[in-house]
């Protein structure tokens, strides 16, 4: 089963609830994979603390030019449509920052002069944590292409097994790259206007991707209901409640799990788990179709 | 013009609440929101929505069934996997349009594709242009080019000398698309391990491509310790700390009223106004 964990809006606790989840998960021997696609600010590890024990770098396939057969003819950057090349009299000039990949420059060069060289855009990390397996995607500073990261990490994916993925913030392509296939889209807030406001747009996510989602509300406080009257009327569950305290800050802000923090966690991440489930279980043949 | 880009790396430090405060105490100025895809600066300024337009994105690729003759060629040319049982999965779908310049019987066509909307909206902290992307859309750096267009357009319109941008978190795509040509990225980090090491990034970022680059700590006394760290790892990048934000849970509760935290009652509004005195310095305004 595949868990991702998202939020919309960024430091709603995405992370703390994903590490929680995997490592209570684990201690009950269940066969868990923490998955970070949070590729552009990858924290999981802070948590979880494991040796990696294979990098894997990650390539896409931008074009090159040899200018003693190209013609200068511009169909190149003509057809580009991500403008990652400009062909100026006689010289081509490539902006593999801009480029996504596509090939469409090498297919369709009449006098074969495109050739495509590998450039790096980041590399997937593997390990493990005692008993807990431990992936990520880390994506080269200065790259602005995530999703293609994103899914070679992805591929890591056991087939058997529990899979938590901690997803980036936002709604766009690296979220839409995580959630993607998923079973369940476990969306993390906290209860003020601007959760609020974000839960809402992952609400719309997931249900667009036809990903079943459930809501867990960090930093709760008594009389602040916004996102339970929110979710009553979206017909959302509510599965986990996280209170505001100094103390459980203090402990993320260290790098310690909340189930490590307090042992007393690990039985609602355990029940958390249990209600995704049944709510998975529930969903039946949708799920299992996509 | 001076245009500064508030930043930060790991999502949820403090960044709107400090560009809605900066709305507040600065003068002669414009805000734009490059958040595209989870804004929210919009909820702290309760704008009054002057003119919308439409963000298009790039075109997609549909396969028109009666012409297709079932050669196989687009699902072998297409590298992100996104021809499906004679369809375009529209969520792979990168746009690039290979399928339709190869197909031999001209059985795709291109269609349009609203990717957002633009806002340039009025409040009481001056004109602000702001934007939603769709849900499940990508482009979100083109739409982050085209506030800061649109903001940059609206400041000359009206005389004015400063841009306030409130950028998105991350280091990707439309973080750098904020940074390209800013005056000055204001980083917000908080005393946290995972803000220490996304700070880290976001520093050779901004390095990378030559973005003049300031940090502020906020929330500095919940972890004095990791605080210290932020500052030394500053010190080593050669990068300033010119403000130091202290913890209140104001912050949050202004957050919860949808106010600027400077005009709600907190113990953090003289570090507001001193963290301003200095961005003003750095930006030479």
């Amino acid at each position: 089963m595949n868990i991702c964990v998202a939020s919309g809006k960024g430091g709603t606790g995405k992370t703390t609830v994903a590490t929680s989840l995997a490592l209570a998960l684990q201690s009950e021997q269940h066969d868990v994979t923490f998955l970070d696609c949070d590729v552009e600010e990858p924290n999981g590890h802070i948590f979880i603390n494991p040796d990696i024990r294979e990098i894997e770098n990650v390539f896409i396939e931008v074009p090159e030019i040899d200018h003693t057969t190209c013609t200068f003819c511009g169909k190149c950057a003509d057809l580009c449509a991500f403008n990652a090349l400009l062909v100026a009299g006689d010289s081509v000039i490539t902006f593999p920052e801009l480029c996504h990949g596509c090939g469409g420059c090498r297919y369709f060069c009449p006098a074969g002069a495109v050739r495509l060289t590998p450039k790096k855009i980041g590399t997937v990390e593997t390990g493990a944590a005692g008993q807990l397996r431990f992936v990520r995607g880390r994506l080269e500073v200065g790259t602005a292409l995530s999703p293609p990261l994103i899914e070679a990490a992805k591929k890591k994916i056991m087939p058997r097994g529990i899979t938590v993925i901690d997803a980036p913030p936002g709604t766009s392509c690296p979220v839409i790259a995580s959630v993607r296939g998923s079973d369940f889209c476990l969306l993390v807030t906290e209860p003020t206007l601007l959760g609020l406001h974000d839960l809402d747009l992952a609400v719309q996510m997931a249900r667009h991707l036809g990903v079943p989602c459930g809501v867990v509300v960090n930093r709760a406080q008594e009389g602040w209901g916004i996102i339970h009257d929110y979710c009553r009327r979206q017909d959302l569950p509510v599965l986990l409640e996280i209170p505001l305290s100094k103390k459980i800050a203090r402990a993320y802000a260290r790098g310690v799990p909340l189930v490590r923090a307090d042992k007393t966690w690990h039985d609602a991440f355990r029940q958390l788990y249990r209600a995704i489930g049944e709510m998975v279980a529930g969903e039946g043949t949708y799920c299992h179709q996509r | 013009m001076k245009e500064l880009t508030v930043i930060s790396g790991k999502g949820g430090t403090g960044k709107t609440s400090i560009a809605a405060s900066f709305a507040v105490l600065a003068g002669n100025h414009v805000l734009a929101d490059c958040d595209v895809d989870a804004a929210n600066l919009h909820l702290l300024l309760a704008p009054e929505i002057e003119s919308r337009q439409n963000f298009w994105g790039m075109p997609r690729a549909e396969i028109v069934t009666e012409k297709c003759t079932d050669c196989g060629l687009c699902r072998e040319l297409c590298r992100f996997g996104a021809i499906k049982g004679g369809q375009v999965d529209m969520l792979a779908c990168e746009g690039c349009l290979v399928c339709y310049h190869a197909c031999p019987a001209g059985a795709i066509r291109q269609v349009e594709n609203l990717a957002g909307v633009w806002y340039i909206s009025r409040t009481r902290y001056g004109p602000f242009v702001h934007a939603r992307l769709g849900i499940a859309q990508d482009n979100s750096g083109k739409l982050v080019a085209e506030v800061r267009r649109q903001a940059r357009k609206l400041a000359e319109k009206e005389g004015k000398s400063l841009i306030i941008t409130d950028g998105p978190p991350g280091i990707g795509c439309p973080v750098i698309s904020a940074l390209g040509g800013t005056d000055l990225a204001l980083v917000v980090v908080e005393p946290t391990l995972s803000s220490l090491h996304d700070l880290g990034r976001v520093l050779q970022l901004t390095e990378h491509f030559g973005v003049k680059t300031v940090v502020c700590i906020n929330k500095w006394d919940l972890d004095r310790k990791i605080s210290r760290q932020v500052e030394n790892a500053c010190r080593d990048a050669g990068v300033p700390v010119i403000g130091r934000i202290g913890y209140d849970p104001a912050v949050t509760v202004a957050a919860r009223e949808g106010k600027p935290v400077i005009r709600v009652p907190s113990t953090v509004a003289e570090d507001i106004v001193s963290l301003w005195a200095c961005v003003q310095k750095e930006l030479g305004i």
